[in-house]
């Protein structure tokens, strides 16, 4: 993030903006829509990537193998929800078109949403399930600690509510996958599948485009290839420990970020946003 | 003719002592620390609140709890205003709700073990139920316990049990 403030920065904007209203035809005066796209476009980003994967693992709710596995894959899907809450909540403040969290989450088709490809994976078994969320929990801790810096207010007291809740998901996901993939032979064969099969899907975390560069520019997000480090070493330290091997394929899948995504995320907007479709505005 | 005088914010928090917590309804809001401020602005009555877990479902009981106990006191103008900042954490749970929590058979938080998502070094004593813990048994005591999940029946709690009188408890997390 820059140590110097640009021109975006809430003071100078304010500075801008009482300037604009004094007289309206001065050449600073911002445009309605500087900036904001690509933020909004941001807090999809994160808002859309904790919605999709708190769905999908609310699918398993009742059909853990164990309760108390039940339980904690719902606790951890309800993190994700409140913390979807947030960041939807934001992004239609900051869209300013007086769209709603709820309006965002259940009236956007699949070319709309900006989440990861990761999360949208199929859960397959409980090892499958498990791999996904310690390599999500893992970049969205690195995430969250860096957006708790964020130059914009509102941003960082998400991040910081939700980085506690994370570093909880990121010790119980690392714990689980050093037990089981340092377990039987037939759990160590299933974690290392679980790897190998979504290894292709990490890479898209770390990929920006023109739009990263403009939050990154503003110091509101960080450069998506700035978290690479954090998340390089906590895998090679569990996964290590779990007795597996990383890949060494550099091919990433891409394009979640940017709205192109695979037929799964039709599948599951389909049973997530059936009821507000059919019944809109229906409430209880 | 002169408005009554305000209750005053002393009294407004006493009131705010004795509504329960909807899902651990042994201790009360103020114990769980959730009560961040109260004020009043003008003639209405400012409570700010923030939540425990950004997904907690009882949030909005919560707040409807806040305003009917508050309206049973004859506040009319009464605002309730969100606070994300700081987080919550457990360290702001009360002593007395600390020992409400232990006699009604929930473990209280052990202050300064809240995850952090730094595992290095740690991984191996997390491996093995019950972490790096030592967590007291509510109804013997003992420290001889084991972790069965970092989660339990809401988001606050995990569940654990008792290797010595073989009880089964919730310890309220630490965060």
């Amino acid at each position: 993030m820059p140590s110097l403030p640009d021109m975006n920065t809430p003071e100078v904007a304010d500075l801008a903006r009482r300037e604009a209203e004094a007289n309206p035809n001065h050449p600073a005066a911002p445009q309605p829509d500087a900036g904001q796209e690509a933020f909004f476009e941001a807090l999809l980003r994160i808002g859309d990537s904790t919605l999709i994967l708190g769905h999908r693992v609310s699918e398993w709710c009742g059909h853990s193998p164990a309760l108390e596995e039940d339980i904690a894959l719902a606790n951890v899907a309800l993190d994700l929800i409140g913390q979807t809450q947030l960041w939807l909540g934001l992004a239609a403040e900051v869209e300013g078109q007086g769209r709603s969290a709820d309006d965002l989450a259940y009236l956007r088709d699949a070319w709309d949403f900006r989440n990861l490809l990761l999360v949208e994976r199929p859960n397959g078994d409980f090892g499958h399930t498990l791999m996904r969320q310690f390599l999500f929990d893992a970049w969205h801790h690195e995430l969250l600690k860096a957006l708790s810096a964020s130059l914009d207010p509102r941003v960082a007291e998400i991040a910081a509510k939700a980085g506690k809740e994370v570093a909880y998901h990121l010790e119980r996901s690392s714990d689980l996958v050093v037990r089981l993939g340092d377990g039987t032979a037939e759990s160590h064969r299933r974690m290392q599948e679980a790897l190998d099969a979504l290894w292709p899907y990490t890479g898209e975390m770390f990929l920006g485009d023109d739009k990263d560069a403009k939050v990154a520019a503003r110091g509101i997000f960080p450069d998506p290839a700035s978290l690479r480090a954090g998340w390089d070493a906590t895998l090679r330290h569990v996964l290590g420990e779990a007795t597996l091997q990383i890949p060494d394929s550099p091919f990433a899948h891409k394009g979640g970020r940017q709205g192109t995504h695979t037929e799964h995320l039709g599948y599951i907007l389909a049973e997530m946003q059936f009821l507000q479709r059919a019944y809109p505005g229906a409430s209880w | 003719m002169a408005a009554a005088p305000h209750p005053g914010v002393e009294e407004v928090w006493g009131w705010l002592s004795e509504v329960p917590d909807p899902e651990i309804p042994v201790i009360s809001l103020t114990d769980l620390g959730i009560i961040r401020d109260v004020a009043w602005q003008g003639d209405t009555l400012v409570v700010t609140v923030t939540p425990t877990y950004s997904g907690c479902p009882a949030t909005s009981i919560i707040n409807l709890d806040i305003e009917t106990a508050l309206r049973a006191r004859g506040i009319d103008k009464l605002r309730l205003e969100r606070r994300l900042s700081p987080p919550w954490t457990t360290d702001w749970l009360t002593e007395s709700g600390r020992e409400k929590l232990r006699a009604y058979g929930i473990a209280p938080p052990i202050d300064g073990t809240a995850a952090d998502g730094q595992l290095a070094g740690r991984i191996s004593r997390l491996i093995g139920a019950g972490g790096n813990l030592a967590v007291a048994c509510p109804r013997c005591g003992s420290t001889h316990t084991e972790r069965v999940s970092q989660f339990g029946s809401t988001p606050c709690k995990a569940s654990w049990r008792c290797k010595d009188c073989l009880e089964p408890f919730d310890y309220f997390k630490c965060i």
